[in-house]
């Protein structure tokens, strides 16, 4: 059996502890919400991080697909990034899934399958860099909003100026 | 510990340094002051704009300042202004005194669902009032203090109110699920009054307040200003319809004053359904008039204080008296219309001067506003519908699909429900609703009401908008929604915002934009552009066949 | 500290009641005293609560409405949920104090999945919880009506009986005492579970909640566990209510430790939030009707103020107007 089997076999359980452990960086109140709200648009934190973390898990576990992999992590980097996080704070819930593999191995992970956790872990990394990406994009596109927002809230202003000193020059 | 190599177990132990304990310290909420998170609260209000109205304590300050400059005896400032609040609004009064926190409400607020901060549960909202009217004001507070819910009136107290009574968009959701009708709004509104007595106001409202008390709008246009706008956008639909419309200004005698937010004048896509009420209102030939001093329907004193409500609101009436118009039209806008239907006959009537509405082309009675004598333009429109009065093409808006967000207000201080969505049946082909528990009464607010929707809080606003988006994101995904329409001038500006993050690219349209998509003008060219001047593709089909030579009428 | 005081609380209570009379005879204080003091608290200070909310004006008619306006006859406007006139308001106010309406608007979407069906499911624990607490209380109060009444009037043993429909054990079960305990607990042990809620809530929200448990607690167990001299207590409610008391030394001590906590209720309930029970009546945002634009409402305190009137503002701006053709008032 490879680890990625093993992985396989207790693919519920870790996605469930994932699932947790994210919640667990937000306040009490907050999470018991987030977890306990089955309403897709009555909770979209809850729903975006189960969903997430269900893509990227397969994604770990299967083919390495960049663009599922990505679309995962944005379900849950884009709230994030706007949430109440610092940078490392918004991404740290991908670290915590080495931990939980770790654990959820437990026996099962000797020093014969250390090759294949690192080469496991590695992919993590990967996700974790791929995380940065998404976190950077989200608040660019933050700023961008931000400073569309400002352009828009005179643009009819801008438009008529322009067309005046366009007649005024013809 | 010896330091462990990369393929040894001991390294993997390093991962726990990555554990950060994000949880709240376990003190109990009264005892944890606020953290001011920076993309959470918005600038304070600048000094020239307190002194131009009168209010008190006109300083510059910064929210980040250690010390917020109060007056010396605010903590007396503040107890007073509660207790003359309390003899004199009921609500306030009751919904002190009977939250049984039993919890209906706590996940209703979008800025909770979608940010999780626990103070942002309504009943906490309240509750930051709540303990001190406990404190000074209840026989049980005086005299078990914190175990009866009650604390200390302090600074970090006001600071507190001011950073989550700025994270409230009066958006009343909360209240529909209350068993007791506790409306969050009346809550936010009365503290932000309290904060105003000590001169703790936001600079996103008070710099528009003091703009309408002015120049009789949010945007400070001057009178001269507003024309030129007005016969800017009178050129637009020239070229889109090749039709020249009147822009009647300050005149007297006309049948009807028009007035409608004047984020209208200025922001895309507002813009394109102000002309979209110009071409309606030449098509129809009504006998209607806008003013340059009344030239605001929004009213920022809303977030402010009733007072200033009603000094800003006194305009309306004052300008149709002296117009000496029969009955006022309102255009589309949200908090404008909470106003208008709950506090402007109150504050400001009786208006026995006007006449009861009656459309001069349907000969409708609109009965529901006989006291207030103020339709809503989609009641109007709607009715002219009904009785066959436009010529519609709702084809011509076949490129778009279209969903409908209900705007706070109108659906939960009014409840016009049904008159937008005939309006966009009859416009529109393709309408597709969004899920039941986002619309109507239990509609998400865009997370940018009630002055909140400038930029610096840009990270609260996008937490906020975040249910809104989620459920406009599934109507794309899932009929392939591309337009999200509304009836509310900062929702036109929000939503927008709020559709770039969370659901790319559905733009935002007014109603009335559509309608004039749809709208057969008599004498009108073949049209190529809408209002926007964008080409519309089957509208040029359309056109080309007629054998027109290109680009023959533009100017 | 929130949940263990008032706990602590509620024992001291009980034991002052239950030792009082047991050991120190103090069946007078427990039994006709504190019984009485309790409920002229209870009366004058519920009456004056209620006169000082009803003092208060309401300056605004703002009701949250939750359904179609009344505008056109084509349009079907929502009688109950945006009324526009009185009836509409009673009927609101009906649902509301005897369904707890509000709440029962919990629903949830599900989306199935793969399927373009959208199911509705609700949740409705809440509703559930508060729906059974109240009612089972209401028919659990009126239900003791039989120990003020001789001879007991047909519509209470009637509803006894009622309740008491099942037949099982010796005295009989009453549906509503179950349900009512359960209720209470539920109600206890969400607010100790849900991080939300452990949150939001404050002693004085556990102290009700403990004094009620109690006293359903020892009024379960007087009648099915430990027997206690009814005719007795008849005697002493009689006496109570024709202003000749005298407290039976047969009741047992479990009985005025009962009678010690709904007196401690009934005096606790004008200062804290247990005024829901008349203040829901009086709530502005449900018990008025939508109809401001058609009938003007007057705020008895509306004061003017400072405008800025229209001579004002063509004083400043006239010269601009001018240039720009506008029409002037002056001229």
């Amino acid at each position: 059996m490879t680890l990625k089997d093993l992985l396989h076999s207790s693919r519920a359980a870790i996605l469930k502890r994932w699932f947790e452990k994210t919640l667990e960086t937000y306040a009490p109140d907050a999470s018991a919400f987030f977890d306990g709200q089955k309403d897709r648009f009555a909770n979209p934190v809850g729903k975006a991080l189960r969903t997430g973390t269900r893509v990227m898990l397969d994604c770990l576990l299967g083919e390495m697909d960049a663009e599922k992999i990505c679309a995962g992590l944005e379900e849950i980097v884009k709230i994030r990034s706007i949430q109440d996080f610092t940078p490392a704070q918004a991404v740290s819930f991908i670290f915590s899934l080495r931990q939980i593999i770790r654990e959820e191995l437990g026996q099962e992970l000797d020093s014969s399958r250390l090759t294949e956790l690192a080469e496991f872990e590695t992919r993590i990394d990967q996700l974790a860099l791929f995380a940065f990406d998404i976190y950077v994009k989200c608040r660019e596109r933050l700023y961008e909003i931000r400073v569309d927002e400002v352009k828009r809230s005179v643009s009819g202003l801008m438009r008529r100026l322009n067309r005046e000193e366009e007649k005024a020059q013809s | 510990m010896a330091e462990a190599k990369f393929d040894e177990m001991d390294h993997y132990k390093q991962a726990e340094l990555m554990k950060f304990d994000f949880r709240p310290p376990p003190t109990g909420w009264m005892d944890t002051p606020t953290d001011f998170r920076p993309g959470s609260w918005i600038y304070p209000g600048k000094a020239k704009h307190l002194e131009y109205l009168d209010l008190p304590n006109p300083r510059e300050w910064a929210v980040t300042d250690e010390d917020w400059q109060l007056p010396k005896n605010w903590k007396e400032i503040v107890l007073e202004g509660m207790r003359e609040r309390l003899s004199r609004y009921r609500t306030f009064k009751i919904f002190m005194d009977i939250c049984v926190r039993c919890g209906a409400c706590a996940d209703k607020c979008h800025f909770f669902i979608g940010g999780g901060d626990p103070k942002n549960m309504p009943v906490m909202r309240a509750e930051l009032l709540r303990s001190i009217y406990r404190k000074d004001f209840t026989a049980l507070g005086k005299v078990f203090g914190k175990l009866a819910g009650g604390r200390e009136l302090t600074v970090d107290v006001i600071k507190e109110w001011f950073y989550y009574f700025f994270q409230c968009t009066e958006c009343r959701r909360c209240s529909v699920f209350c068993p007791y009708g506790i409306d969050t709004a009346e809550i936010t509104i009365i503290g932000r009054e309290l904060l105003g007595l000590l001169g703790l106001y936001v600079n996103w409202v008070i710099e528009p307040v003091a703009n309408c008390f002015r120049t009789g709008n949010h945007l400070g246009i001057q009178p001269h200003g507003l024309k030129d706008t007005l016969e800017f956008f009178a050129e637009d639909i020239e070229d889109s319809t090749g039709i020249k419309v009147d822009i009647p200004l300050n005149k007297k005698g006309a049948e009807v004053l028009f007035v409608t937010p004047s984020g209208d004048f200025l922001a895309d896509p507002g813009t394109y359904t102000c002309m979209g009420y110009m071409a309606l209102f030449h098509e129809i030939g009504l006998d209607y008039t806008w003013s340059t001093y009344a030239s605001e329907g929004g009213n920022f004193g809303l977030f402010t204080s009733h007072e200033t409500i009603k000094r800003l609101n006194a305009k309306i009436y004052a300008e149709a008296k002296r117009l000496g118009v029969k009955w006022i039209l309102g255009g589309e806008c949200g908090h404008m219309w909470r106003v208008l239907n709950q506090y402007m006959d109150t504050m400001n009537g009786p208006p026995d001067f006007l006449e009861v509405p009656k459309s001069p082309l349907t000969g409708t009675v609109f009965d529901n506003a006989r006291s207030t004598k103020m339709v809503h333009i989609m009641e109007f429109t709607a009715d002219l519908i009904r009785h066959g009065k436009l010529k519609l093409d709702p084809s011509r808006n076949d490129h778009i699909k279209v969903t409908f967000h209900d705007s706070c207000n109108p659906a939960r201080a009014m409840g016009i429900l049904e008159e937008p969505r005939y309006v966009l049946k009859n416009v529109c082909n393709n309408f597709y609703e969004m899920p039941p528990n986002t619309i109507r009464e239990q509609t998400f607010c865009c997370g940018g009401g009630a002055g909140l929707g400038t930029d610096e809080n840009m990270e609260m606003r996008l937490r906020g908008g975040l249910p809104r988006g989620n459920a406009v994101r599934y109507v794309q995904d899932k009929f392939g929604v591309n337009e999200l329409a509304c009836m509310c001038a900062i929702d036109r500006a929000t939503l927008t915002t709020v559709c770039d993050y969370w659901a790319p690219p559905v733009r935002v349209t007014g109603i009335h934009e559509l309608v004039s998509n749809a709208l057969q003008m008599k004498g009108a060219k073949d049209r190529e552009v809408n209002f926007r001047l964008e080409e519309i593709e089957h509208w040029k089909q359309k056109a080309a066949p007629a054998g027109r030579k290109e680009g023959s009428s533009d100017v | 500290m929130r949940v263990v005081i008032p706990l602590i609380a509620v024992i001291i209570l009980f034991m002052l009641a239950y030792f009082g009379v047991e050991a120190a005879g103090l069946q007078t204080l427990f039994g006709v005293v504190f019984p009485y003091i309790a409920l002229v608290i209870f009366i004058v200070g519920l009456i004056y609560k209620i006169v000082r909310w009803a003092m208060v004006p309401v300056p605004f008619r703002i009701p949250t409405t939750c359904g179609q306006q009344k505008s056109f006859p084509w349009i079907k406007p929502s009688k109950l949920d945006n009324p526009s006139g009185t009836l509409g308001v009673i009927g609101r106010m009906a649902l509301e104090v005897l369904c707890f309406r509000s709440l029962f608007r919990n629903t949830r979407t599900e989306i199935q999945k793969d399927g373009p069906k959208v199911a509705y499911a609700s949740n409705k624990w809440l509703w559930l919880g508060g729906m059974a607490f109240h009612w089972s209380m209401l028919i659990v109060s009126i239900r003791h009506l039989r120990f003020f009444t001789e001879p007991v009037p047909g519509v209470i043993i009637g509803l006894q009986d009622l309740d008491g429909f099942f037949q099982v054990g010796v005295p009989v079960f009453y549906a509503t005492s179950i349900i009512f305990l359960l209720a209470v607990g539920w109600l206890f042990l969400r607010r100790v579970v849900s991080p939300q809620l452990r949150y939001i809530s404050l002693a004085n929200d556990y102290f009700p909640l403990f004094l009620i448990l109690g006293i359903g607690t020892t009024g379960f167990l007087m009648r099915h566990l430990m027997k206690t001299d009814i005719v007795a207590i008849k005697n002493l409610t009689l006496g109570l209510l024709s202003f000749n008391p005298a407290a039976p030394a047969e009741a047992s001590g479990m009985f005025y430790a009962h009678l010690f906590l709904v007196c401690v209720l009934f005096a606790y309930f004008p200062f804290g939030k247990l005024t829901h029970l008349a203040g829901v009546f009086l709530s502005p945002t449900r018990n008025l009707s939508n109809n401001s634009r058609v009938v003007r409402h007057i705020n008895p305190w509306n004061y003017p103020v400072k405008v800025h009137t229209y001579a004002e503002y063509e004083e400043e701006f006239g010269e601009k107007m001018k240039k720009a053709g506008i029409p002037l008032d002056k001229e």
